[in-house]
């Protein structure tokens, strides 16, 4: 970020949920911090005009898989961080189940440096909680954070045993750091969609609720007593969000996420065993969709990530039991969230963009997803009327594993400001 | 005869029977009735599929419903390939797609699917343009074996509807439990599962039969028996305790026979795990259906095979 270059963002209704301010004013950057909200501002070097736009914080997707290293056919830091300015995000947290994981400090500062090459957006690394995510030894934890680690998961499967997870928060705990945990339990999983009647039907191995519940329930309860920063990553059920709703009304430290499609689709898609709706966790029941936007509007669900999980078509053109679980999410996770939650009249633009940027961003202890005088200048245009169609073959994401090929979309991203700097402009 | 040829089949493939309508399942049973005299002919062989090539695409092993299919083909005078595979395509690389695209770019008509993975006939009908019959996806359906299985009982009885057939054993991984389901209930027989709730979960409830754990209290009652293969290779850790208390409980054992209508029809899809889900007596014995089922399936194949090529 060399030559640091004034921009003025004019015309549109800036929508900041950290001051809660709705209003038509223009935004200043200077050398890469905000300076200016209002109007009569000086000249800029340059002008976005933002007429009939939205102007918000920079979204955060606390829940990316970019693939390397490892997997650089699926996706890079290059690609993901492309995928993501596209969407809006101007940060995401992306997952150690690389190849190898990011188990120790030299992977960590790896991602950080292989992002700061690519200069698109911010990559916050998570480090494994287990060395080679085995879930048997603790990996580094501490070193990782000092290279920049922002948080602790084994992702893509939980933490079986117990005693292994109790000392993982315990040894968290003493860094408050967060661990994020994907609730599985391994003995209740290794299904290929929801257990139920949709399962029954198609004679494909279900994964219960309790699957996800039961590791919940365990971790709810080894935690009372440790009081780690501990977050349910990708909720997907009802007795999830029950568990998690009340274990915040007991005072417990805890914080979860949802995904768009969790918000959207249901069992039934797997119907025509379409390896685009396979995923884990996987997709619910409609009784379920309910009780995750029910999470969301009473605070229980306290932050909107993707779960980005590029693969090769290639693979997923498998069959249903042997594909795997993903799907990709940076590129229309906001027009998504639009139609799950601000078309019904579920939550408000300003509580949408509270819980995609304000929120995550104090989840993770990030001075971000803020407009006010002086903050970073993260920032995403949006034009809540543009309407368009998803078409996977124009997406920066090196991967299709995309369900919503075809859906009619309205809200578009316009642009993404990264660090006072443009990095992604919708091509007109 | 106007009534009869009002009906046009329409279906290039048969995947499931759940999708079926009720004229479409009467119309392969009556196109099978019409087959089935081709095989009391001392030239067991008719041209309508004469040209055609049928692959037999095995990736699963199978002695009765391969050769089933194979003979139904030949009958039809059409030309069999075989190909078996024991491993899943998966564990080559190849996907089952590239391996089917391979094949038919050497001039298929007909893939006859045999796949240990649910779904796989579906997703194989979306990329070929041939015909795909399934002959069996994981637990899912096997949809010639359902209409075998009716095309049996309507011979013996008569009629389906009215039927009381119980399916007795390791239903949730069966996907002949799951094609005689949606065949017998659209057909107005009324249904009656029968196992442990570790084999059969009460979801099937909503599939519009009853769900029994007790064999002995519905035993009675009912006019036939279906006995499915315990499928130890898709048992996963203990669903049962052991095979001596499955056969205990679920067996059809003669002890339990005695207890039965007089005239029941004792059905098994085969191959038979004697004298653990069935003793060989009743198996053997007069009220057993079970070779009638095998000599049934060529005329029901033959039929299913003659159709989706005449909608191609």
């Amino acid at each position: 970020m060399a030559d640091m270059a004034s921009l003025l963002i004019k015309n549109g209704t800036v929508l900041d949920p950290s001051q809660v301010f709705e209003r038509r004013v223009d935004l200043f950057v200077q050398d890469g911090k905000i300076t200016g909200l209002g109007g009569h501002l000086p000249k800029a070097d340059r002008t976005i005009d933002a007429t009939g736009c939205l102007v918000m914080p920079g979204l955060i997707d606390m829940h990316v898989h970019l693939r390397e290293p490892g997997d650089e056919e699926e996706e890079t830091i290059a690609s993901g961080c492309a995928a993501a300015v596209a969407g809006g995000f101007t940060g995401v947290v992306c997952m150690p189940n690389t190849k190898p994981p990011l188990d120790n400090e030299g992977q960590i500062t790896f991602v950080i440096r292989e992002a700061q090459q690519v200069n698109l957006c911010y990559v916050w690394p998570t480090g494994a909680i287990t060395k080679g995510r085995e879930g048997k030894e603790l990996a580094e934890m501490g070193s990782m954070l000092e290279q920049g680690a922002i948080a602790f998961t084994d992702d893509g499967v939980g933490v079986a045993d117990a005693a292994v997870m109790r000392k993982s928060l315990q040894y968290a705990r003493m860094f408050d750091a967060m661990i994020m945990q994907h609730c599985e339990e391994q003995s209740l999983s290794g299904g290929a969609m929801n257990a139920g009647l949709m399962a029954t039907k198609l004679g494909l191995p279900g994964i219960a609720p309790e699957a996800e519940e039961l590791m919940i329930a365990r971790d709810l309860l080894l935690n009372r007593g440790i009081g780690c920063r501990y977050h349910v990553q990708h909720i997907s059920t009802a007795g999830a969000v029950n568990l998690v709703r009340q274990a915040k009304r007991d005072g417990q430290r805890v914080t979860s996420e949802a995904t768009p499609h969790h918000l959207l689709l249901t069992d039934e898609c797997c119907r025509t065993y379409d390896t685009n709706y396979k995923m884990s966790p996987p997709l619910r029941t409609g009784a379920d969709v309910k009780a995750v936007i029910d999470g969301v509007k009473d605070g229980t669900i306290d932050v909107l990530a993707t779960d980005h999980a590029p693969h090769l078509a290639e693979e997923k053109e498998h069959e249903f039991p042997y594909a795997p679980n993903g799907i990709i999410g940076l590129e229309c996770a906001l027009p998504l969230y639009v139609k799950a939650l601000v078309e019904p009249g579920h939550i408000a633009w300003m509580k949408l963009v509270e819980l995609m940027s304000t929120r995550p961003a104090q989840v993770l202890g990030l001075k971000k997803g803020t407009l006010q005088q002086g903050a970073d200048a993260d920032i995403a245009i949006i034009d809540p009327q543009r309407e368009w169609t998803v078409d996977p073959g124009q997406f920066k994401s090196k991967s299709r594993n995309c369900p919503f090929a075809g859906w009619k979309m309205k809200g578009r991203v316009m642009a993404t400001v990264v660090g006072g700097e443009v990095k992604y402009e919708l091509a007109r | 005869m106007a009534n009869k040829s009002a009906f046009r089949w329409k279906r290039k493939h048969l995947l499931a029977l759940e999708d079926l309508t009720v004229d479409e399942i009467m119309h392969v049973l009556s196109q099978a009735d019409a087959f089935k005299e081709v095989s009391t002919r001392s030239v067991k062989k008719v041209p309508a599929l004469r040209g055609k090539v049928l692959v037999n695409c095995f990736f699963e092993d199978s002695t009765r419903t391969r050769t089933s299919f194979a003979l139904a083909a030949s009958r039809l005078s059409a030309d069999v390939v075989d190909f078996s595979e024991k491993t899943s395509s998966t564990s080559k690389g190849e996907t089952l797609i590239d391996t089917a695209r391979n094949i038919e770019a050497m001039g298929v008509d007909i893939f006859v699917l045999r796949h240990p993975a649910a779904g796989a006939a579906e997703t194989l009908s979306r990329h070929v343009k041939c015909s795909v019959v399934n002959a069996g996806d994981g637990a899912h359906e096997h949809p010639t074996q359902g209409l075998l299985d009716l095309y049996t009982m309507r011979e013996r009885f008569g009629k389906v509807a009215g039927l009381k057939v119980a399916i007795v054993g390791d239903i949730v991984n069966s996907r002949v439990a799951r094609s005689n389901i949606w065949a017998l209930t659209k057909l107005g027989a009324e249904v009656i599962l029968v196992g442990p709730p570790t084999l059969l979960p009460k979801t099937f409830e909503k599939l519009g039969v009853k769900v029994i754990h007790d064999f002995d209290s519905v035993i009675g009652q009912v006019d036939v028996i279906n006995m499915l293969r315990v499928q130890f290779e898709r048992i996963k850790s203990s669903q049962f305790p052991t095979v001596r208390e499955f056969t205990r409980f679920f067996g059809l054992t003669a002890e339990r026979f005695v207890r039965c209508k007089k005239d029941v029809f004792i059905m098994h899809p085969g191959p038979m795990n004697r004298g653990i889900e069935i003793s060989s007596a009743i198996a053997d014995g007069p009220q057993s259906g079970i070779l009638t089922q095998v000599a049934n399936g060529l005329a029901v194949r033959m039929a299913v095979l003659y159709l989706v090529t005449q909608a191609q």
